[in-house]
């Protein structure tokens, strides 16, 4: 095989890998823009803030402790205690549900009817509310996370050496895949199987699918909106903290993680904001796409082509078919 | 005017209980419009009600105070005998009243079964982690379901069509989907906007014969806005007839055929 076609194939499948974590995050745009017609621009710095409150947690940091000890003159930092990564996993998903609860309860319940522009800019505040709260709960340095599951059982690092051996065995050229990128997208095929399971098959995943088709309809048949809002919010939050715990595993927990937010907005112009198996095949076109053309085009250029890759798919996407790949037909009706 | 206050038997051998609902003095505004002024009314159990008028005539608002997606501003709402505390649309559901739009609300993503489904909702017990635990006692429950939901679309003649994504069908389909969805939920009130609006001289007698079906069947009581006349006199047991925002006449069918006012109204005489 030639060995151009090798290491293309490595890169396709880095190139997967990486699509992964974006259809992650896109995945919690969709979820909210379904039921709820908002587009969430703060779903990343929501994947920030799960990620750094799972760190705080683990480590027994005390909240808010720069404005404790600014206000109080004390000196507190840590507890003194470190949690183990499961329980504070479940504390974390207790912070994201009051969280999506508050969201509703303080900023969308008074917006009800209100144009959509209105709504997304909501949502912007509510991104540098939120990336301040942050700040301000957890302090601002880059944190390490890492996840262990039981005693040994921990998310793993490095490349994976069996993929590498075995390539290397066929091609005579070692794959270098990453344990983690393996772990996080088996860990992503299990949320959505998951998410599906859910929407398909219990009495709120139902009256989820209600809300997101008619919202009139839905309140005929006894569906709060208000609760599937809540909920929404909070599987979202859910779908952020999986997000927030693979970036950061990957690249530290820091502020930059939420601009990762601004690459979902490609991915789903491609998926469609209306489709969850959208968001996933969005996001692999979107990772494939720009590592291979980086690999195959990028030394030509001047390299960088990561940062507008992405971008320039969807502008010629939306040309073509602006509704994305599996997002509902536009029909203008006269 | 009827006044049996515990009841009566039909002509043809129905039997009608005592008010389930009233309404007392309900008054709507939107901004300046007065689409409701001042009206009372009552529902019987196991009763066919009409409620006629022209256009604009406030007949869907009525229905959606009922139903609580208005709130009047004035008025009460009394339901199995206690005054009702103003309501979330969610929350009337709950209480077992079912509804039908004028303009069709059905959930167009999905087939026909779902959509009866969803009407099954306010019945399902599990909660969410009921659900992960009692897998056994989920399965039964939504067995239980589907069997109430597969009876109705028996009923309703439409099981050729169960899987079918409602999108897809025409509209006088569409009608009797939503009129399977609010059966699902096993209402002990029905309200029925406009049923047969739109529709063929065939599909409104199915739909008519389908509507006195359920009223016989499952003894539902039904509360109907429609303007084909020879319909409503045919099914009705009572009428009330609005115009502009007013009630002009309350009856029998043959009683409201034969007062002044609503000649009048139906005849376009002009209102000053
Ligand atoms: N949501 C609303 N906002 C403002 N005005 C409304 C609203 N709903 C109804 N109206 C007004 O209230 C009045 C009564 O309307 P309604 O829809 O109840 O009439 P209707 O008797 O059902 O008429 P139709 O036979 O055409 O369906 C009309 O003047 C209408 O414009
Ligand atoms: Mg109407």
């Amino acid at each position: 095989m030639p060995e151009q076609l090798v290491f293309a194939m490595e890169v396709f499948l880095n190139g997967l890998m990486a699509g992964v974590l974006y259809a992650l995050v896109a995945l919690g745009f969709v979820l909210i823009y379904k039921a709820s017609g908002i587009f969430n621009y703060a779903q990343g710095v929501m994947a920030l803030f799960a990620a750094m409150t799972l760190v705080g947690i683990q480590k027994g940091q005390v909240p808010f402790a720069h404005l404790i000890n600014a206000l109080f003159g004390a000196d507190l930092h840590y507890f003194g205690w470190s949690v183990n990564s499961v329980v504070a996993i479940c504390f974390t998903v207790v912070v994201m549900i009051g969280l999506a609860w508050m969201v509703q309860r303080f900023v969308f319940r008074h917006l009800v009817g209100q144009e959509p522009i209105i709504l997304f800019m909501a949502t912007i505040g509510l991104a540098y509310f939120l990336e301040g709260v942050a700040d301000l709960m957890w302090g601002s340095e880059i944190k390490t996370l890492n996840v262990c599951l039981a005693g040994e059982l921990c998310l793993p690092q490095g490349i994976n050496t069996w993929i590498d051996e075995t390539t290397f065995n066929i091609f005579d050229y070692g794959f270098f895949i990453d344990n983690l990128d393996i772990t996080a997208t088996i860990v992503a095929i299990l949320l959505v199987a998951a998410l599906i399971a859910f929407s398909q098959y219990t009495k709120q995943g139902r009256a989820m699918r209600a809300v997101a088709d008619d919202h009139q309809a839905a309140l005929s048949v006894g569906v709060s909106l208000n609760f599937i809002w809540v909920l929404v919010w909070s599987v979202a939050g859910f779908v952020a903290l999986v997000a927030g715990i693979m970036w950061g595993a990957k690249s530290g927990v820091q502020f930059s993680l939420s601009l990762i937010a601004l690459k979902a907005l490609p991915v789903l112009m491609l998926g469609g904001f209306t489709s969850i198996p959208g968001a996933i095949v969005g996001g692999l076109i979107i990772g494939v796409g720009e590592k291979l053309f980086e690999f195959a085009i990028g030394p030509m250029i001047g390299g960088a082509t990561e940062n507008w890759f992405a971008y320039v798919l969807a502008l010629i996407f939306l040309v073509f078919r602006p509704q994305g790949l599996f997002g509902e037909k536009i029909i203008e009706r006269v | 005017m009827l006044d049996q206050s515990d009841g009566y038997v039909t002509e043809d051998g129905r039997k009608i209980g005592s008010v389930v609902m009233e309404m007392k003095n309900i008054t709507l505004r939107f901004g300046g419009v007065e689409a409701i002024k001042n009206i009372s009314f009552d529902i019987r159990e196991g009763e066919i009600r009409a409620i006629i008028g022209p256009n604009g005539a406030g007949k869907s608002s009525m229905l959606n105070v009922i139903s609580g997606f208005y709130v009047p501003q004035d008025g009460e709402v009394w339901y199995r005998g206690e005054r009702r505390a103003p309501m979330r649309p969610y929350e009337v559901a709950r209480q077992g009243i079912a509804r039908t739009f004028q303009n069709i609300a059905l959930f167009e993503g999905m087939s026909v079964l779902d959509n009866v489904m969803t009407g099954r909702l306010t019945k399902m017990k599990s909660g969410l982690f009921g659900q992960a635990i009692w897998k056994g006692k989920a399965e039964a429950e939504e067995v239980a379901n589907r069997e109430v939901a597969e009876k109705i679309i028996d009923f309703l003649e439409i099981q050729s069509i169960r899987k079918t994504p409602v999108a897809r069908l025409p509209y006088g389909l569409k009608k009797r989907v939503e009129l399977a969805r609010a059966l699902a939920s096993q209402p002990k009130i029905l309200l029925l906007d406009e049923p047969m609006a739109g529709m063929n001289v065939e599909e409104k007698e199915d739909m008519s014969r389908f509507i006195l079906d359920v009223n016989d069947e499952f003894g539902t009581t039904i509360a109907l806005i429609e303007h084909d006349m020879g319909v409503v006199m045919d099914l009705s047991d009572r009428v009330v007839v609005m115009d502009y925002g007013k009630k002009i006449g309350d009856g029998t069918p043959d009683e409201v055929r034969a007062n002044q006012d609503v000649i009048d109204a139906y005849l376009g005489v002009s209102h000053d």
